[in-house]
Order: C-alpha cells, then sequence, then structure tokens
C-alpha cells in the first residue's frame, strides 16, 4: 500500500517562545504539501492572525476567509500578507492552543501556487473562533521553504507545533 | 488527516484542456470514504466556476446540497434541492488553479445516502464549504466531474484517495 503521507519535518517551540516556526529546503518530490499546525502566541489581543510565508516572499499574496464566532459570521480579505487564518491568543484560556490544516496542492508546479485553510480557536468563554480560508500566491515558483508567524509579530509559546507532510498522489 | 498508509491513490487526472468531464470508474469499495483533491478551473468566463459532481452515471434529480461563503466583505448561506448533481466550487477561467477538497463518506455502504463535504477557494473571490447528499443507497463506484461551462483548464489536476479506517 502506498505511504501517501509522510512527515517531511515537525518544530516544536521550546521555552523560550519563537517568533516563527520555519521549514526550509522542502524537497520537490512530493505532489502536495500539508501543514498541521497546533499554536498559541503571547499576543495580549483578543483575537491574532495567523501568516504564512513562502520562500522569504513578502508580496502577490491574496487571500478571502469566512468565519464564525460563536454569535456572529463575518467575512474577511486581505493582499500581500498572508494572514486571515486563526491562530491562538495569550488571552484564551490557559493552556488551550489553536489548530490549523493547510492545504497546499502542486506546490512544487509552475503555476501559481493556491492554498486551504481551516483553523480554529477555542476557548473556555462565550466567542471562539472558527475560520474558512482561501490563499493565493501568485509566483510560478516551486515552494522550497515555508513560515509561520503571528501576523502581529507576537511570539508562538512553548509547546506550539508544526508538522509539515508531503502527499503523493501515485 | 491521517500519516501513513490510511490514505491511498486511486486514480490522477489532468486535464488537457479539451476536457468537459474527468471520470473516475471503477472505484473500489475496499475503502471507508473518499477523498478528492483537486487544483483546477473550468472553462466558466470569470473568477469564479462549478465542477458538477455525479455518480454512478445517475443524472436524475436526486442531489442536494447546502452552501456557506463568505466574499471578503460579508458571510452568507445559501440551498440547492432536487439537482441533477452536486457543485463543488472552483475556479473559472479569469482564475489561476485553484485548491479544493471533495470527500465522500462511507461511500461504498448500500444501506444509507451518500453525504459530502466540499471545500472550494478563489482567493479573489470567495471561500466556500458546502454539505452535500446523493439520495442513493448504492455504493459508489463512478464519480463524472464536470466543468460547469466548457473545458477544464489545462494542467488542472484530480486525485481521488481512498481513506481506510483500520
Amino acid at each position: 500500500m502506498a505511504n501517501t503521507y509522510t512527515l517531511i519535518a515537525s518544530s516544536t517551540v521550546g521555552s523560550g517562545g519563537a517568533s516563527s516556526i520555519d521549514f526550509t529546503s522542502i524537497p520537490s518530490t512530493y505532489t502536495d504539501l500539508v501543514l498541521k499546525i497546533s499554536c498559541r502566541t503571547n499576543s495580549t489581543l483578543a483575537y491574532v492572525d495567523g501568516k504564512i510565508t513562502f520562500n522569504g516572499s513578502g508580496s502577490s499574496y491574496s487571500w478571502r476567509s469566512v468565519y464564525g464566532t460563536g454569535s456572529a459570521t463575518g467575512s474577511g480579505n486581505g493582499a500581500n500578507q498572508a494572514s486571515g487564518w486563526g491562530v491562538e491568543p495569550g488571552t484564551y484560556t490557559a493552556s488551550t492552543f489553536g489548530n490549523a490544516e493547510i492545504y497546499i496542492p502542486n506546490y512544487a508546479g509552475s503555476t501559481n501556487k493556491s492554498w486551504s485553510a481551516d483553523s480554529v480557536n477555542e476557548n473556555n468563554a462565550t466567542g471562539g473562533w472558527q475560520f474558512l480560508h482561501a490563499g493565493l500566491w501568485s509566483s510560478t515558483a516551486a515552494i522550497t521553504s515555508i513560515s509561520i508567524a503571528d501576523a502581529n509579530s507576537n511570539n508562538f509559546v512553548q509547546y506550539s507545533t508544526a508538522y509539515l507532510y508531503g502527499v503523493k498522489s501515485s | 488527516m491521517a500519516a501513513g498508509s490510511t490514505y491511498t491513490p486511486i486514480a490522477t487526472a489532468t486535464a488537457s484542456g479539451s476536457q468537459p468531464t474527468i471520470t473516475f470508474s471503477s472505484i473500489s469499495g475496499s475503502y471507508t470514504d473518499l477523498v478528492l483533491i483537486y487544483s483546477a478551473k473550468d472553462g466558466t468566463a470569470g473568477a469564479e466556476g462549478n465542477i458538477l459532481i455525479s455518480f454512478n452515471s445517475d443524472s436524475g434529480s436526486n442531489y442536494s446540497w447546502t452552501n456557506l461563503y463568505g466574499n471578503g466583505s460579508a458571510a452568507g448561506s445559501t440551498r440547492l434541492t432536487n439537482q441533477t448533481s452536486i457543485y463543488a466550487y472552483c475556479a473559472g477561467n479569469t482564475s489561476s488553479l485553484e485548491a479544493g477538497t471533495f470527500q465522500v463518506m462511507n461511500y461504498s455502504n448500500t444501506t444509507t445516502y451518500k453525504s459530502t463535504l466540499n471545500r472550494g477557494n478563489v482567493a479573489s473571490t470567495a471561500v466556500v464549504a458546502r454539505a452535500g447528499l446523493w439520495r442513493s443507497t448504492s455504493a459508489i463506484t463512478r464519480m463524472d466531474l464536470t466543468s460547469s461551462s466548457g473545458n477544464f483548464a489545462s494542467g488542472s489536476t484530480f486525485t481521488l484517495y481512498g481513506i481506510q479506517a483500520a
């Protein structure tokens, strides 16, 4: 049976925190990439955007999201920064980490790079956030590195994790 | 999604630019669920389109779905019943090839109707989630993916995976 999902790399944030989680030298031998994230930041805000950066590029991103807070729904969009998916802020219930899955098909191909993200920030309170996210990096370059961070430049706290998988379609 | 050998590629197809329909046939019943991963755009003029998905060549009015969307400024929901296919959201011909998933749970059982989940993305236009239903107790052995207008763009890819629960 094919070993479809292969762990490429993982990262767990240590006691000092980290401003980003980075995956470099991503091989082009897979069809798709899947990034699974469990993280929390030291942000004092009520809501935090996660940001993803490919190949160190700071431009040519666009995204749409739809979200629910437990009491309301809404939609957002942005450009030139791949944010808009949720990261758990430090103001939420202690020891609670937000989860996200980011799927990037054909990451090594020569077309623009599209991704799909689902994320949730859970909280033992009246409000939590769920996001569905559509993203596009308008670049034909193969993705060889990925960096995730708090869009407001706060640090990931200890025990935040990210796992990068390669998916083969054959 | 689970890692390792749980996911098995069943078939993959890359559109040539002249195909209005991609077919996965003779789907084995040996898995628990199906997952379709696509990076595609159809021939619809404009930013967004749809992949019309039908099962086992059933063209009857046996499909329904509920649509949740966000267009960047507002969220909303729509519902369609008694349709001849389930619509999976995808990019239209002015967009890039964009990512989407379509899952079919318990597809090979012969007792219950078949439910589906779609996540479609067009970063310039909308993000979409759709829950669908095919009112048939037949095991799914064939999926037809049809562009809602014209042909799928060259380079559009469609990969069907089988998931085994055990």
